[in-house]
């Protein structure tokens, strides 16, 4: 977006690139507005659903049902009277999101938590420690990023429902899991699916630590555990940060793993869950879709606005998430 | 209106086990690795004196602690994707040439139902309009933006607008457009979509069931939330071509369009490879926005939703695997395509 002008002789060009001439200083401002006016026309543009959701969730029931959010303005009433039946209702039409906000929470800190620190040692042995065949370990984790979860989920569930038998010896009993108990499913589905990606991601950052370093720490005589834990761990914090938000917006907002793993039941059901059932059972009841949709948007939102930096750095990072 | 918090009570439970179970597991692997070394350092040093002691020669260092230290460091990881990732992908693959309730083996039959029924076929095709669309308007929107938006004034507040979307969930994401597209047979429209027609001096539609156009609009959905991904990751590509490329290109007084057809494009193809296979993966696989919205009614329905339909509701496992098996083949030539970029990169 910046103006090239010809007819200046090219000694008199500055070396920022401002056009040294009146009009060429003009036409460059003028772009730069221009660019700047559109850009923010387009961001406006891209908030107004989100917006447009936000002050639905606050207006009574029947003005969402019979006028538009945009009127909400000229007649103002507001209300949190949505929030408080979506969330707390007793009847099972209202959703009862509260409970199902902390199933939410309850499926996505040890989701995010157990990849984190497998991976974490995985990607350390991968690059530091020597063994035979290690690359084409690597290379092996590396490739089952492409397989689609699609793949693992109809024999996963069929594990956790029968168990593992070979050849009539029982190799592992059926889980067995009710209710609650459901959440140990969805973490260890969840675990499975994330850590091709959470070993390519952490071993991109880990293997680019300073080979001196670790080779010091060698010679004085630090076993592998000893090096993970006092030097490798606090170098790579903002590569544990970057995957853990990634991990983290990926199991809040996830509807597949959640939907065939913990089940649509109040114990279990997390927010997206509840919120697909309730947009495909009761589409028109905009009061409580708006408000229950903001509900689930919140975390995330406030998690990814504090630490978008380290979310950005985490996105350029890697690349193919499976 | 009591919400009762005792009900909750398992749950909280159940989330500290999990937590415990978290700090046994990797403390106890930690404390494994700390402790065994240690123990067979100290016996080395023992046999060390004693050898010395009785004059006999010293035993031999024998390498192969290393590989043991990575064997414990990998074995959660290796466990988990066997059992959770390699052994069911297998097992899908084969039950993908089983009936539906895995008795009876019928060969490539599931395969060949994948085309000939009309319904699944229109899903492939459906998704086929998916992975053409989206990756190339979100990339496509995301490149102009950012070219647009650097060095534009409020540049960071005006990219997180964009990006924000990112955070929202899919299912969220698919309520709030929902909600553009709603319509009213009479009195205010309360939809966006369907008010901007009224005053256009349009008839107010039923947007989500009117076939193929009802495909775009849930394509509009995801475009949204992806083009923030695409507009960071180019942005950032754009900001690291050279100054001195540029400033060189200027001195020669290239047009801006010319700057952006043949320095600006050529820097950051890379990164537009990147972005157009991350989301060409993710709209093969697109499954949320189309389970909220129309629950894939009305010809709307994708690969990954009619898997889900197939395994888990209608019971048949054999169709159900196979689709899943069929996306797995139409991953797989898009990541050939990456990697080889990838290496082309390292050795140019």
């Amino acid at each position: 977006m910046t103006t090239a002008t010809p007819t200046v002789a090219v000694g008199t060009q500055k070396t920022d690139g401002t056009p040294t001439t009146t009009a060429g200083r003009v036409r460059k401002r003028l772009n730069s507005r221009t660019a700047t006016l559109v850009s923010i026309v387009i961001a406006v543009l891209w908030t107004i659903p989100t917006f447009g959701l936000l002050v639905s969730s606050l207006r009574p029931e029947d003005e969402i049902k019979t006028t538009g959010w945009w009127t909400g303005f000229t007649n103002p009433q507001f209300t949190l009277e949505n929030y408080q039946q979506v969330l707390f209702g007793q009847s099972s039409s209202s959703g009862q999101l509260a409970g199902s906000f902390i199933n939410s929470l309850a499926i996505t800190i040890p989701s995010v938590l157990f990849p984190l620190a497998f991976a974490c040692l995985a990607a350390y042995a991968l690059a530091w420690i020597k063994f035979r065949g290690r690359d084409w370990l690597y290379i092996a984790i590396f490739a089952l990023q492409i397989v689609p979860l699609q793949m693992a989920l109809v024999p996963l569930l069929k594990f956790f429902s029968t168990g593992v038998t070979l050849g009539g010896v029982t190799l592992m009993p059926a889980w067995d899991l009710v209710d609650e108990q459901k959440f140990a499913q969805v973490w260890f589905a969840h675990t499975c699916f994330a850590l091709p990606f959470a070993v390519f991601l952490l071993h991109n950052f880990i293997s680019q630590l300073p080979g001196d370093l670790m080779e010091a720490a060698r010679v004085d005589g630090a076993t592998h555990p000893k090096i993970f834990r006092t030097i490798v761990l606090p170098l790579i914090t903002p590569a544990l940060a970057a995957f853990g938000i990634f991990q983290f917006l990926w199991v809040w907002n996830d509807l597949l793993v959640a939907l065939i793993f913990a089940g649509g039941g109040n114990e279990t059901a997390p927010l997206t869950v509840k919120l697909a059932e309730m947009a495909g059972t009761r589409g028109n009841e905009w009061q409580r879709l708006t408000a229950g949709a903001f509900v689930s948007i919140v975390v995330p939102l406030i998690v990814f606005l504090s630490l978008q930096r380290f979310f950005v750095r985490g996105l350029l990072a890697g690349s193919v998430k499976g | 209106m009591e919400f009762d918090f005792a009900e909750q009570q398992p749950k909280f439970l159940m989330l500290m086990y999990g937590l415990i179970a978290f700090v046994a597991v990797v403390g106890g692997l930690l404390l494994l690795l700390d402790v065994v070394p240690a123990w067979f350092a100290r016996r080395r040093e023992a046999q060390l004196v004693a050898a010395s002691v009785s004059g006999a020669p010293l035993p031999r260092r024998r390498k192969q602690g290393e590989g043991l230290f990575a064997l414990f460091f990998l074995l959660p990881t290796l466990l988990l994707l066997t059992v959770g990732l390699v052994i069911p992908a297998i097992r899908t693959t084969l039950l993908s040439l089983m009936d539906g309730t895995s008795t009876n083996w019928v060969g490539l039959r599931n395969y060949g139902w994948m085309f000939a029924e009309d319904t699944i076929f229109r899903v492939l095709i459906n998704t086929l309009i998916w992975v053409l669309l989206v990756p190339l308007v979100a990339t496509g929107f995301g490149l102009i933006y950012a070219v647009l938006v650097d060095k534009a004034r409020f540049e960071a507040v005006a990219k997180s607008l964009i990006f924000l979307p990112m955070a929202i969930s899919f299912v969220g994401a698919s309520i709030i457009w929902k909600f553009v597209y709603a319509y009213r047979g009479e009195g205010d429209q309360i939809g966006l979509l369907n008010q901007i027609v009224v005053t256009l001096g349009g008839e107010p539609q039923q947007w989500l069931l009117e076939s193929p156009l009802n495909t775009l609009l849930l394509i509009v959905i995801m475009v949204w939330i992806q083009a923030g991904f695409a507009m960071v990751v180019l942005s950032a590509a754009i900001k690291s071509i050279p100054g001195d490329i540029v400033e060189a290109a200027r001195l020669d007084g290239v047009s801006p369009w010319q700057m952006f057809w043949q320095i600006t494009m050529p820097s950051i193809r890379p990164a537009l490879i990147v972005v157009m296979v991350t989301l060409t993966i993710a709209s093969l696989k697109v499954f949320d926005i189309v389970r909220t919205t129309t629950n894939g009614n009305y010809d709307t329905s994708v690969i990954a939703n009619e898997m889900y339909n197939q395994a888990f509701r209608y019971g048949q496992n054999g169709q159900g695997s196979a689709l899943a098996v069929f996306l797995f083949i139409l991953v797989i030539p898009v990541v050939i395509y990456q990697i080889r970029n990838l290496r082309q990169q390292r050795e140019g």
